[in-house]
């Protein structure tokens, strides 16, 4: 327990601060996955080919490359790509983008492969009436998207996102590789210097099923209330 | 690009082979704890659900780095015969895969014995066959059927999981890519090819589970 301790002489704070960052990156990357599944999802359910190719293109290789592979990715070709957008408006020093910002971005793109499917399938299985109805009511398409679809898709959308939360969640642990500090990471410079690793992988362990836990009852909570009157 | 193409393609047998060896453990483990997992005893029951909520809960990454880095730390272990396994990055990575996908593996086969239905069961009680042949000549060609959409995610979900072999030194599909990257610099290239064979591995998997499926499927 020593090694706990909080203060100079453990890493006890050391590891609730990395778990706040695992917990801020998956929040971040989570959000970053939904505006990308914001763009996509439309795309996939248009009607114009062109589009579906590049929704689902998104989708397939998102979903068939490795996270790791996309985090290298990333990690090596970020700031470059960067720096090449930089120089077309005329700025050519050198640019370090943050590990946190590519790593959530990274992560972010995976998860919205998922959120992208996820949202597909909870409009599609919207019975068709209820677009029929709202048409038929004059409902504009704005009120008719927030106040009609919207909630029948978050209740038929929320199970299948809580799964994408869990993916995302134990995806974070691979940003490790790129020097970001979250738990993983905190937890490798711990077993590094106290010549522990079993210890403080374990406890890397004990602290993501404490987060998955958690966020499960959280969402469970979620679920409930959007599944009301069913 | 085209120079790497060949030292890809010879770490994609590296992954083909960590791949098809841990499957290969992950559906026996994976069935022993389905079984369990119906067990009617709580104990039993219990510690397979135990088993599959660790596995599924905690990222694939801490559990390869607690069997590679972790057990080399407990003195008594490294004189059991055991250790001539785990000191090899190569089987502690094949275990870790083989423990996890187990876990998911369980999962997918114990809800697919949960939903025979029991008229089956009973039927073949009713014809005065034994309970073994039951399991084996009933219950467990309907599962396989049942699960098997949900398996073919499972291994193209274990493929990938197969790149984090990458993080325990050894030299698999990602571990060549990550290398050709940070020695030419080059990481568009060398992700267009190594995603390109992921992506191929996926596409085969996919389209085979399908073939199976239309093959052992109701109609």
């Amino acid at each position: 327990m020593e090694l706990l301790a909080f203060g100079k002489t453990g890493w006890g704070d050391e590891l609730f601060i990395a778990t706040l960052m695992t917990i801020a990156v998956s929040i971040t990357a989570m959000l970053i996955g939904f505006l990308f599944a914001l763009i996509f999802t439309p795309l996939k359910l248009s009607k114009n080919k062109f589009f579906n190719l590049i929704a689902n293109s998104y989708t397939t290789v998102i979903r068939g490359v490795p996270e790791l592979l996309v985090i290298y990715l990333f990690f090596f070709g970020g700031s470059g790509a960067v720096m090449f957008v930089a120089s077309i408006f005329g700025y050519n020093e050198y640019i370090e983008i943050n590990a946190f910002i590519t790593g959530s971005f990274a992560i972010g793109i995976i998860s919205g492969a998922y959120s992208t499917e996820v949202f597909r399938g909870a409009i599609q299985s919207i019975d068709k009436g209820q677009f029929e109805a709202s048409q038929v009511l004059g409902l504009k398409r704005f009120v008719y998207f927030f106040r009609v679809i919207m909630p029948q898709m978050l209740r038929l959308a929320i199970p299948n996102l809580s799964n994408v939360w869990q993916i995302t969640l134990k995806d974070t642990s691979l940003i490790s590789v790129t020097g970001l500090v979250e738990i993983m990471r905190q937890s490798y410079i711990a077993a590094g210097s106290t010549r522990d690793p079993l210890f403080f992988y374990s406890f890397a362990a004990v602290l993501y099923l404490l987060l998955t836990f958690l966020s499960m009852k959280l969402i469970n909570r979620l679920e409930i209330k959007y599944s009301r009157g069913f | 690009m085209i120079t790497s193409f060949p030292k890809l393609l010879g770490a994609t047998v590296v992954t083909l082979k960590l791949l098809s060896l841990s499957l290969f453990f992950g559906l026996f483990i994976g069935l022993l704890f389905a079984i369990l997992r119906l067990n009617k005893n709580k104990i039993i029951n219990k510690f397979a659900y135990g088993y599959s909520y660790v596995f599924r809960g905690t990222p694939l990454l801490v559990q390869i780095f607690i069997i590679y880095f972790g057990l080399g730390q407990i003195e008594y272990f490294r004189s059991t015969f055991l250790w001539v396994v785990f000191k090899e990055p190569y089987w502690c990575a094949i275990i870790a895969f083989a423990l996890n996908t187990g876990a998911y593996t369980s999962e997918i086969l114990r809800s697919a014995f949960q939903t025979i239905k029991p008229g089956f069961i009973e039927a073949g009680k009713s014809l005065g066959i034994s309970n073994k042949i039951i399991f084996y000549k009933i219950q467990i060609p309907i599962a396989i059927r049942q699960s098997l959409p949900a398996y073919g995610n499972e291994i193209i979900l274990m493929m990938k999981g197969t790149s984090l072999a990458s993080t325990v030194t050894l030299m698999d599909l990602t571990g060549v890519a990550k290398y050709i990257i940070s020695t030419t610099f080059k990481p568009i290239e060398v992700f267009i090819v190594a995603g390109g064979i992921y992506l191929f591995m996926t596409f085969i998997i996919h389209n085979s589970i399908k073939f199976l499926e239309k093959k052992y499927g109701y109609q």
